[in-house]
C-alpha cells in the first residue's frame, strides 16, 4: 500500500492491520519517553489547504514522535494565494524529496489526484465532503478499546451526514466489520448510501433505542443559510443529544464527536461532559493511529 | 487543388434523395453535377452500364470509394470553437481542421466566447475568421441575451442578418421565464430556432457530476436529473404558449426524452439533439475523479442511456451533436471541483455514433439524417444532402476500419476526452469540403 486516500479503498485486511499497529503505537505513547526512532530520516510534509488546528496538530505531534522531519505548508503563507495550480504545488513540494504528503482540501478527490502524480506516499487528512480516512481509524479503534469489537454493535452517527467526510468514512469502515449502521438527521442531510447496509431515522429518538454507539457530527452554521435546516433551535430540538435522548440508548452506551464541538446545538454540555463521552480518548488514539498509518505505509514490517 | 472529381463505386447514401446504394458522384467546381445509382433502384437498373468512362474526364481526380460509405459531409449543429478569447483552448482553424477529420463540413459554434457573441460584430469576426482560415463552414449562433447574463434579449434581428443561424445561451441557462418567453416570441420573427440549455442552476449549483449514490459515495456534489427535466418542461410549455421553435441542446436523462416525445405527440414545435457521449458512458466514467469525464449535463446512469437510445431510435430525439468543448490540458489536470466541463469530441463523434448502426438502433440512412440532413434543416442551412447542384460536402466512411483512440493524435487543441484508449469501428478516410480533399489515410 503507497498511499491512505481513502477507507473505500482499504480492506478489512490492511484495516485490522493499521488498528493492530495502533495498540502498540498506544504503549508507546504511555512510555516516558515518547519518541521512537522509527522512521528516522524521512520527510513529511503537512499541505494543508483548509483551516484545522485538531487534525493538523495530531498528525504533526504524531510525525515527530516518529522522528521524521516535518515541513508544514498551509495555505495563507503559501503560493497557493498566488494562483498555482495544486499539480504545480506538488511538484514543487516533490522536488524536496519528501517521502510522505499528509493533505486536506475542500475538493473531493484531490488526494487521489496527488497520489496518482507523486511517488511519495499520500496521506488523506480529511477531502472535500468524500472522507476523512484516519478519523473512521480512530474511532473504530475507540470503538473496539470499549467494546471488543465493531460486529453487531448498533452505532447511531446523527447530524450532517451529507456533508461530512467523518460520518462518510465511518459508514465505510463500519459496514466492512459488520457493525449495523443508523444515520439519524433531517432528509435535507442524509445522501442515498443505501449501497453501505445503513438504516435511516428522521426520528432520533426511534434511532437512538439500544444503541451501543452514538457519533454526533458537528453541523456547520452555514448550512442554515442553504435551507437544509430553519435554525439551530429547531435542529437541537429535533436532532441534538441531550440527557433524556442518551437514556433512550443502551446504559453503557458510549458518545462520541469529532471535535470542535458546538455545545448546546448538537450536543449538550452534560452529555459531552458525561462519563459516557470518550471525546478526549479520541485525541489520544488518533495520535497512535496516525503514527501506525505512517509507520505501515513506510514499508515497515508487521511488528513495532 | 482538384474541384473536378469522380467518386467512383461508393455505396451512396443520401436520405434527402432516399438514395442507399452503390453508385458514383460527379464533381464540378466544388458542386455536385450528376449522381449515377448502378443497384437498388429501378431507374439505376434501367440505366445499367451507364458507368462514366474515366477517360473522358481528363482533369478529374478519381477518387475510388470500393467498400466505403459516400456520405453528405455531417452538420454539427452545436460546438464551441472557443475563438475569440479562448485562443488557448482552440481557434477556429483547429477547430473546423479537427471537425473535417472526423467528416463534419458544416459546424454551428455557441456564443460562450469572450466576447460574447451577442451583437453583429463578433458574429462578422467569426465569419471573417472562417473565410481566412476555416476548413469547413462555420454558422455561428448567437446568444439569447445580452452578454448571456439572462437579463435582456441581444440584438437577434441584427445578428440574424449578418450570419447567426439560431440563438442560446449555451452553459448559462436563462433562469428568468418571462426572458425565455420573450425569445422565444421575438424569434418567430426571423424563423429560427432557440436552443435551451436546459439546467434549473438553483438545482445544480455547485454539482460536478450526476447526483446519486455514486456521487454520494464519491464525495462530490450531485446535478440531479430534475435539474435538467424541470427545465426542458418549463421550455417545452414556453414554446406551447408563444408557437416559438425550440431546440433542446444535449439531452441527458430519461425524463427529458419522455417530456419530449410527451410534446411532439401534441404537436409542439420541439427539436431535440443528443451527444455520442450521452448515449455511450455513464457516471461511472468518473470514478478515480477522472476529470475527462465532466461534462455538463452530467453523465449519467445506464437507464438514461437506454431511454436516450430508445428517443433516437422512435424519432423523439433528431439530431446527434458533439458539444465539442475542448479544454487546455493544464485545465483539466485540476482538482475534480475545479476543472471546466467539456469533451473534446469532433475526432470520435461519427465512430461513437456507428455503434447505434452496430447495435441495430438505426440505419445507416437514420444516424445520416440525425447527423447531418435535419440539423441543417432545422437551422436552414444548405447542407446535409447530396443533391445536384449543392456543394460536394463529403465524407466517405470506412466502416470495417479500427482504430485506438489517441488524443495525442487529435487535431483538435483539447485533448480531453473520456475515450481515450477505445478501440473503435469505423471511421471517415476522405473529407471533401470547400472543395478540397483531405485523404486521412496518407497520414498513417
Ligand atoms: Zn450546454
Ligand atoms: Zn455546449
Amino acid at each position: 500500500m503507497k498511499d491512505l486516500v481513502g477507507i473505500k479503498e482499504l480492506s478489512r485486511n490492511e484495516i485490522e492491520l493499521i488498528l493492530n499497529t495502533a495498540s502498540s503505537f498506544k504503549d508507546v505513547l504511555r512510555r516516558d519517553i515518547k519518541k521512537v526512532p522509527a522512521l528516522r530520516g524521512k520527510t513529511v510534509v503537512n499541505l494543508f489547504f483548509e483551516p484545522s488546528t485538531r487534525t493538523r496538530t495530531s498528525f504533526e505531534l504524531a510525525e515527530k514522535r516518529l522522528s521524521t522531519d516535518v515541513l508544514n505548508f498551509s495555505v495563507p503563507t503559501s503560493s497557493v494565494v498566488k494562483g498555482e495550480s495544486l499539480f504545480d504545488t506538488i511538484k514543487t513540494i516533490e522536488a524536496y524529496g519528501v517521502d510522505f504528503i499528509v493533505i486536506r482540501h475542500s475538493s473531493s478527490g484531490a488526494p487521489h489526484f496527488i497520489a496518482r502524480n507523486v511517488i511519495a506516499s499520500v496521506i488523506n487528512a480529511g477531502d472535500g465532503i468524500n472522507e476523512h480516512p484516519t478519523q473512521a481509524l480512530l474511532d473504530a479503534f475507540s470503538i473496539i478499546e470499549k467494546k471488543g469489537s465493531l460486529e453487531g454493535l448498533n452505532i447511531a452517527i446523527v447530524g450532517d451526514i451529507l456533508h461530512s467526510r467523518v460520518a462518510k468514512s465511518n459508514i465505510y469502515l463500519l459496514s466492512k466489520f459488520g457493525a449495523n449502521i443508523r444515520l439519524i438527521g433531517p432528509p435535507t442531510l442524509i445522501p442515498d448510501m443505501a449501497d453501505h447496509n445503513v438504516e435511516v431515522f428522521y426520528e432520533m429518538d426511534e434511532g437512538l433505542k439500544d444503541a451501543d454507539v452514538i457519533m454526533m457530527l458537528r453541523i456547520q452554521m452555514e448550512r442554515q443559510g442553504k435551507g437544509f435546516f430553519p435554525s439551530t433551535m429547531e435542529y437541537f430540538k429535533n436532532w441534538g443529544l441531550d440527557m433524556r435522548r442518551l437514556k433512550l440508548a443502551k446504559k453503557d452506551a458510549i458518545v462520541m464527536h469529532p471535535g470542535p464541538m458546538n455545545r448546546g446545538i448538537e450536543i449538550s454540555s452534560d452529555v459531552a461532559d458525561s462519563g459516557q463521552s470518550i471525546i478526549l480518548e479520541q485525541v489520544t488514539n488518533g495520535l497512535a493511529v496516525r503514527m501506525a498509518v505512517m509507520y505501515l505505509l513506510s514499508g515497515r514490517g508487521e511488528n513495532v | 487543388m482538384y474541384s473536378n472529381m469522380l467518386i467512383k463505386n461508393g455505396h451512396i447514401i443520401d436520405p434527402s434523395q432516399g438514395i442507399d446504394g452503390i453508385g458514383d458522384i460527379l464533381i464540378e467546381d466544388g458542386k455536385i453535377v450528376r449522381i449515377e445509382q448502378k443497384s437498388g433502384s429501378l431507374e439505376a437498373k434501367k440505366k445499367k452500364n451507364n458507368d462514366f468512362r474515366t477517360s473522358e474526364l481528363p482533369n478529374f481526380q478519381i477518387i475510388d470509394a470500393s467498400g466505403l460509405y459516400v456520405i453528405p459531409g455531417l452538420v454539427d449543429m452545436h460546438v464551441h470553437l472557443r475563438e475569440p478569447g479562448f485562443e488557448y483552448k482552440e481557434t477556429i482553424k483547429t477547430g473546423t481542421m479537427a471537425a473535417v477529420k472526423g467528416g463534419i463540413t458544416s459546424v454551428c459554434c455557441m456564443p460562450n466566447t469572450n466576447p460574447v457573441n451577442d451583437n453583429k460584430t463578433v458574429t462578422e469576426f467569426i465569419l471573417r475568421k472562417t473565410y481566412a482560415e476555416g476548413s469547413c463552414y462555420v454558422y455561428p449562433i448567437g446568444a439569447i441575451t445580452k452578454g448571456q447574463k439572462g437579463e435582456e434579449l441581444a440584438e437577434m434581428a441584427m445578428m440574424h442578418e449578418a450570419g447567426c443561424v439560431a440563438f442560446s445561451d449555451d452553459g448559462r441557462p436563462v433562469m428568468s421565464s418571462l426572458i425565455m418567453r420573450r425569445a422565444l416570441e421575438y424569434s418567430k420573427a426571423l424563423n429560427v430556432p432557440v436552443i435551451s440549455h436546459c439546467e434549473d442552476i438553483s438545482l445544480s449549483e455547485g454539482g460536478v457530476m450526476n447526483e446519486g449514490r455514486l456521487s454520494a459515495q464519491m464525495g462530490l456534489r450531485g446535478i440531479p436529473y430534475a435539474s435538467e427535466d424541470a427545465m426542458v418542461a418549463r421550455d417545452i410549455i414556453l414554446s406551447e404558449l408563444t408557437g416559438g421553435r425550440l431546440h433542446i441542446a444535449h439531452v441527458s436523462t430519461e425524463g427529458s426524452v419522455r417530456l419530449i416525445r410527451q410534446a411532439k405527440e401534441r404537436g409542439v414545435r420541439v427539436t431535440a439533439e443528443t451527444c455520442p457521449h450521452y448515449f455511450t458512458i455513464t457516471e461511472d466514467e468518473v470514478k478515480g475523479y477522472n476529470t475527462n469525464a465532466k461534462v455538463n449535463p452530467p453523465l449519467r446512469t445506464q437507464r438514461d442511456v437506454d431511454a436516450i437510445k430508445k428517443g433516437l431510435k422512435d424519432g423523439t430525439i433528431d439530431v446527434i451533436a458533439t458539444d465539442h468543448a475542448p479544454h487546455h490540458r493544464d485545465e483539466k489536470l485540476q482538482e475534480f471541483d475545479k476543472a471546466p466541463s467539456g469533451i473534446s469530441g469532433f475526432e470520435t463523434a461519427l465512430s461513437l455514433s456507428l455503434r447505434l448502426v452496430y447495435e441495430g438502433i438505426l440505419t445507416m440512412s437514420q444516424l445520416v439524417e440525425k447527423m447531418a440532413l435535419i440539423s441543417a434543416r432545422i437551422l436552414g442551412i444548405d447542407a446535409g444532402t447530396l443533391k445536384v447542384g449543392f456543394d460536394a460536402d463529403i465524407a466517405i466512411v470506412d466502416i470495417n476500419k479500427e482504430f485506438k483512440v489517441k488524443s495525442e493524435n487529435f487535431l483538435s487543441k483539447g485533448k480531453n476526452t473520456p475515450f481515450e484508449g477505445w478501440v473503435l469501428k469505423g471511421m471517415p478516410v476522405i473529407t471533401i469540403c470547400k472543395g478540397k480533399v483531405y485523404d486521412w489515410r496518407q497520414n498513417e
